[in-house]
């Protein structure tokens, strides 16, 4: 080939390029008219008085109520079937205890059969201690959802981040990425699995399964779009504190009376 | 110009290819593989379909109506039923599925054990001293919990304050000393609230160098001592002694 074939064949190339362009642009507006008609069939499969789009849930916890009975745990892994071994967890536990050193001893209270080390808050040393209860924060920006290579987990239109079990290829970057340590890898189905609001409740105008069974009531859940919700007056009546602000993860676990050591 | 046969056949391999690329992404594959929007709302229909457990108190209280008027007015008022009962979707759709009872010892202090980490007010009892081996509900109505009679000594309640108290140099103190307690603060805690010391004075009847009633209390001069603070602003009057 010489410069005059080569420059010929320059002239085919671009227009080539032209035509794949507009090909592409095709394929891509069949895509969104495609999710246009999706919109509509996901309307018509919750047609039963539920719009996703009237709510977006949230959920507040008052620290000065939790007792650390653990019954939240044990209904949530009855509820969501979730293996009954310890270190599986959608929601848990933790005991911080508060030295005055200003060491700090946090504790997942939850793993059943472990050596508590409550003994060890007898002594003077601890200024403060308390029960903090933790779950997925539904993150209204959540880095779960930004890693995953297959696009299995996303959030809802009603503020729930969900896992799609069957799109999920078990990486486990989900995992890693969520800076609250809320997901673990399920170990039958080898995906990962992780707090949902328990949204097959949700939906049907039923409480999550921890807010249903909390004895203390330090569980709050409700509708971020309803100003008169119970969740919408707690933010109201108390000061109120998220974890990890930093991160700009938005969480939507809103607690009050949160001590600054939590983490 | 001619173009060189062997660019000829690799161009229709070219188009082969890119065809049949097209025609599987937008005919053979199934819209449900390739749209995003519809995997979310097929997942979000699975996860809304999982059958519910915890049918929720509202679903009790329409056969068990007695034992809910009891517990609406009750120390237990927010309790679930099926926390202590456990999940009733089998019982609702057949009544002859008992739900557990739990009467044993062991499962009341699940809440009720004393627990450093618990609120302070929060109904706690040290399960190896209080009334041993005796089922809890022996005494106490699980739908309507009162103390079998109110007790006496603060300690009962405020049993954390009562051993740090117990160890400083206010020890010999009666809680009554410093606090007036309302009467109906032995029935319903919350509704009246025992009174606290408001002034520097208080402290100043027995610490103030010039005070006469309590001789071996350390005396400071309370016009000067401490400025503008209030006393327990810096000395904890449970355990004064503060640390070192």
């Amino acid at each position: 080939m010489n410069k005059r074939e080569f420059l010929k064949g320059l002239i085919l190339f671009f227009p080539a390029g032209g035509i794949l362009r507009a090909i592409a642009e095709e394929a891509a507006a069949k895509e969104t008219t495609a999710k246009a008609t999706d919109k509509k069939a996901s309307g018509s499969a919750e047609s039963k008085g539920y719009d996703p789009a009237d709510h977006y849930y949230g959920m507040g916890i008052e620290i000065d109520k939790c007792i650390g009975c653990n019954r939240c745990v044990e209904a949530c892994k009855v509820e969501n079937n979730v293996p009954d071994l310890p270190f599986f967890f959608r929601t848990w536990v933790e005991r911080y205890v508060i030295k005055w050193d200003g060491e700090v001893l946090v504790e997942d209270i939850s793993i059943k059969d472990r050596k508590s080390k409550a003994s060890a808050q007898e002594d003077r040393d601890v200024v403060r201690s308390f029960f903090v209860p933790k779950l997925c924060n539904h993150c209204a920006n959540p880095p779960c959802v930004q890693v995953c290579p297959v696009g299995a987990t996303f959030s809802t239109k009603d503020g729930v981040v969900l896992v799609d079990s069957k799109r999920c290829v078990g990486c486990r970057y989900c995992i890693q990425a969520c800076p609250y340590g809320a997901r673990y890898l399920h170990p039958v189905t080898r995906t990962a699995d992780k707090c949902t609001f328990c949204y097959h409740r949700v939906v049907k105008g039923l409480l999550p399964a921890c807010a249903e069974v909390c004895p203390t009531r330090a569980r709050i859940f409700g509708d971020l779009k309803s100003k008169a919700s119970r969740l919408m007056r707690f933010t109201r009546m108390n000061k109120i504190h998220v974890l990890k602000p930093a991160l700009n993860s938005e969480p939507k676990v809103y607690y009050a009376q949160l001590d600054g050591e939590v983490r | 110009m001619k173009i060189p046969e062997q660019i000829q056949r690799l161009a229709i391999v070219m188009a082969v290819v890119f065809v049949g690329v097209l025609v599987t992404r937008f005919l053979i594959l199934p819209r449900s593989l390739v749209s995003t929007g519809l995997q979310q709302a097929a997942a979000i229909e699975r996860e809304a379909a999982k059958p519910v457990k915890f049918v929720g108190s509202s679903e009790c209280e329409d056969c068990h109506h007695d034992v809910a008027d009891k517990q609406r007015v009750s120390f237990h008022k927010n309790l679930s039923c099926e926390g202590c009962h456990g999940q009733a979707t089998e019982h609702l759709e057949d009544q002859s599925v008992e739900l557990p009872s739990p009467g044993k010892r062991k499962f009341c202090p699940l809440c009720h054990a004393f627990d450093p980490s618990r609120p302070t007010g929060f109904p706690q009892i040290n399960p190896t001293t209080h009334n041993p081996l005796k089922p809890c509900i022996k005494c106490h109505n699980p739908h309507d919990p009162v103390p079998k009679k109110v007790p006496a000594e603060c300690s009962a309640c405020h049993a954390q304050i009562e051993r740090t108290k117990a160890i400083s140099s206010h020890a010999l103190l009666a809680c009554i000393k410093c606090h007036t307690v309302p009467q109906r603060h032995k029935t319903r805690p919350r509704s009246a609230l025992p009174s606290k010391p408001e002034t520097r004075e208080f402290c100043a009847k027995c610490h103030d160098k010039g005070a006469t009633v309590e001789k071996d209390a350390p005396k400071i001069d309370a016009s000067a001592h401490g400025g503008p603070y209030l006393c327990w602003e810096c000395h904890y009057p449970h355990l004064p002694e503060g640390r070192t």
